[in-house]
């Protein structure tokens, strides 16, 4: 069975579209906040939505995200609460939902238990940037036969062999990191990244988001023009708890972008 | 990944390669300063009136701690790699103050993370740093200590890989770190094994060393493994086994995966890294190396813990009966020492792996006491 991701992939490919996938902190400052923020999401075109699951040592992440991991562990979001909210939201929209989280979290819970809670929950997928797939055999063998993705990150750095790994453990899409860096580093998009993304399809048809240090609208505008997706996550989390008119304002300029 | 990968190949590569192998030897001896000595502590012996203590004296290295072992290795190879600029995190300012100097020494540039907690209690090896022309870089986020200082040297490495190595200063991380500094620090082992049996004829009944992710310990261990020798690491054991008033993981820890590496850990029911305490910087950290975790857990080694205050007894005792200020971070090791030798009889001994001088302590010991300086 094809998760809600791949089915959103392919409808949108169909259409000849690109993916928006925005990215929000959960909890951060609270939870009912995030779900606002979902509503606002939505309302203004997201496809999927990449939820952070707070971790006190979030490695792949700049400043933006990391204090906003900080706000929400000191509203108490836990793996667990993040779970139950999607549990609640699954009452009202059905967007596909990914969770970005630190493999400690999910390790602590269980690898089984978490892929049960997870879907149970109405969670589509998961990317977990300091769990290579060497190293994710169980989360891969668990959640294989089910509607749940598990999304592998490969960077401008990644030789073909890597490729070959990240691309068989994929489920969903690709991540594709735009620099060699942290969230929220300042883009400078790889010379590469064209000859990269060819390499990468000709091992795997499975659809490329790009993310990391994307903010204009210009900058989504140009990745959408060479992958499937286009990830956004510091660049909003900033704007999250400002005024929501100039969010939706925001989100609106990078939904246009990404045709 | 592959950054890891060219470390492992190039690694594996230099263990194999003579010039390498000689360059190392030359400079550990005529630039670290070893072999260290290996000295009977006949005064601290009499006072404690059981076994007999002997102290590997890695303080007597240059810059003074053992650290220096490592960083010198580490530098070579980066060099070896063709790369340009070495970045390093430290807690107590030893592991920095011995990455600049390897970056001196080969004349890569260099960066040190230093949790701004730590910056305040070591701020003497904070000048050293300098002075050795590295940038030092205050972290203010999380904890403020050696943890999030080995996120932000990880975060700078992802960025500047290419151009980047990231020298590790203990045997923790991913894959080859934990193997490559052992085997870099296992020199200690190594010579102090010769040294006891020149000395005594013998093996010693035990081995001791502080454990903060655990190099000084592995690197006098590893040479005993085969042994009957036993051996004991310190944790510090801080204010109490009470989540965040301490940093003995294997005391108050559970298995956890941080930064790389998968080992005992002390964290919530969350998953959640837990803050922890020590009156040392350099045992002030929440995870240990995974080797250790390996022989705590087949029982090869027992792990201990001493308080801030048995610390703190120790690091006076041994100024005050043989003249050597030791580091904090040794004085848990000797404060394990001050334990166990009067339950020992006169004709066993014990080595004490004098990891670092204390100098470095002086002004925060003195301000722990309410000395004005
Ligand atoms: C003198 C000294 N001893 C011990 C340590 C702890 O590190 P490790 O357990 O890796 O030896 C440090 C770390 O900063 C140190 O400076």
């Amino acid at each position: 069975m094809k998760s809600r991701i791949a089915r959103k992939f392919q409808a949108l490919r169909k259409e000849g579209k690109k993916a928006f996938i925005p990215y929000i902190m959960a909890g951060d400052p609270d939870i009912k906040r995030t779900g606002e923020l979902v509503k606002v999401l939505e309302d203004c075109g997201a496809d999927i939505i990449e939820l952070g699951v707070p971790f006190s040592d979030p490695l792949a992440d700049g400043p933006t995200i990391q204090a906003a991991a900080q706000r929400a562990l000191g509203g108490g979001t836990t793996l667990h609460t993040v779970l139950e909210f999607v549990s609640t939201l699954r009452n009202s929209t059905q967007i596909p939902i990914i969770l970005m989280t630190y493999y400690n979290p999910v390790f602590k819970y269980g690898d089984e238990k978490f892929i049960e809670d997870a879907l149970s929950a109405g969670v589509d997928g998961i990317i977990v940037p300091d769990l290579p797939p060497d190293e994710a055999e169980g989360l891969i063998r668990l959640s294989r036969k089910k509607p749940f993705d598990t999304i592998f990150l490969l960077a401008p750095t990644s030789t073909e062999e890597r490729m070959q790994k990240v691309c068989h453990a994929s489920r969903g899409f690709i991540y594709y990191v735009s620099i060699t860096g942290i969230t929220g580093t300042a883009l400078s998009l790889d010379p590469f990244i064209g000859s990269h993304m060819a390499q990468i399809r000709k091992i795997s048809d499975t659809p490329i988001a790009v993310g990391f240090g994307i903010s204009t609208p210009e900058e989504a505008a140009t990745v959408a023009g060479i992958a499937d997706g286009v990830i956004v996550g510091s660049a909003i989390v900033k704007r999250t708890n400002g005024p929501d008119e100039e969010l939706r304002q925001y989100l609106l300029s990078l939904r246009a972008a990404i045709a | 990944m592959p950054a890891l990968q060219q470390l492992e190949q190039a690694y594996a590569a230099s263990k194999k390669d003579k010039a390498f192998l000689a360059e190392l030897e030359m400079l550990q001896k005529t630039y670290i300063g070893r072999p260290t000595p290996l000295y009977f502590a006949q005064r601290l012996t009499a006072e404690l009136g059981g076994a007999k203590v002997y102290l590997k004296r890695e303080d007597l290295a240059h810059t003074g701690a053992h650290k220096i072992n490592n960083a010198i290795g580490q530098a070579l190879l980066a060099k070896k790699m063709g790369k340009k600029r070495l970045i390093a995190e430290t807690g107590a300012g030893q592991h920095g103050v011995a990455t600049a100097t390897g970056a001196a020494l080969t004349g890569l540039e260099c960066e040190i993370y230093m949790g701004s907690d730590d910056v305040a209690r070591q701020s003497l090896n904070v000048f050293r740093m300098k002075l050795l022309g590295a940038i030092v870089h205050e972290v203010t986020i999380g904890s403020k200590t050696l943890k999030d200082a080995i996120n932000e040297g990880l975060r700078d490495w992802t960025t500047n890989v290419r151009t980047t190595h990231y020298v590790m200063g203990t045997v923790f991380g991913p894959h080859p770190f934990p193997v490559m500094v052992r085997d870099f620090q296992a020199v200690i082992g190594k010579e102090a094994r010769k040294q006891i049996q020149a000395a005594e004829g013998k093996l010693p009944e035990y081995l001791i060393a502080c454990v903060g992710g655990g190099s000084n310990a592995m690197g006098l261990f590893h040479a005993f493994i085969h042994d009957g020798v036993k051996m004991v690491g310190v944790e510090a054991g801080g204010r109490g086994i009470a989540p965040g008033d301490h940093a003995a993981r294997f005391a108050g820890g559970s298995i956890g995966v941080l930064q790389g590496t998968k080992s005992y850990l002390l964290q919530d029911d969350d998953g959640n890294v837990l803050g922890t305490h020590s009156v040392s910087a350099g045992l002030d950290y929440a995870a240990v190396g995974p080797e250790h975790a390996f022989l705590r857990d087949s029982g090869r080694v027992q792990y201990a813990y001493a308080t801030d205050d048995e610390a703190l007894a120790a690091f006076e005792q041994l100024s005050r009966t043989e003249g050597i200020i030791p580091a904090l971070e040794s004085s848990h090791a000797l404060a394990e020492a001050v334990k166990l030798a009067p339950k020992l009889s006169k004709d066993e001994i014990i080595v004490v792996n004098l990891s670092g001088r204390g100098d470095k302590d002086v002004q925060h010991v003195a301000r722990i006491r309410g000395v004005e300086l």
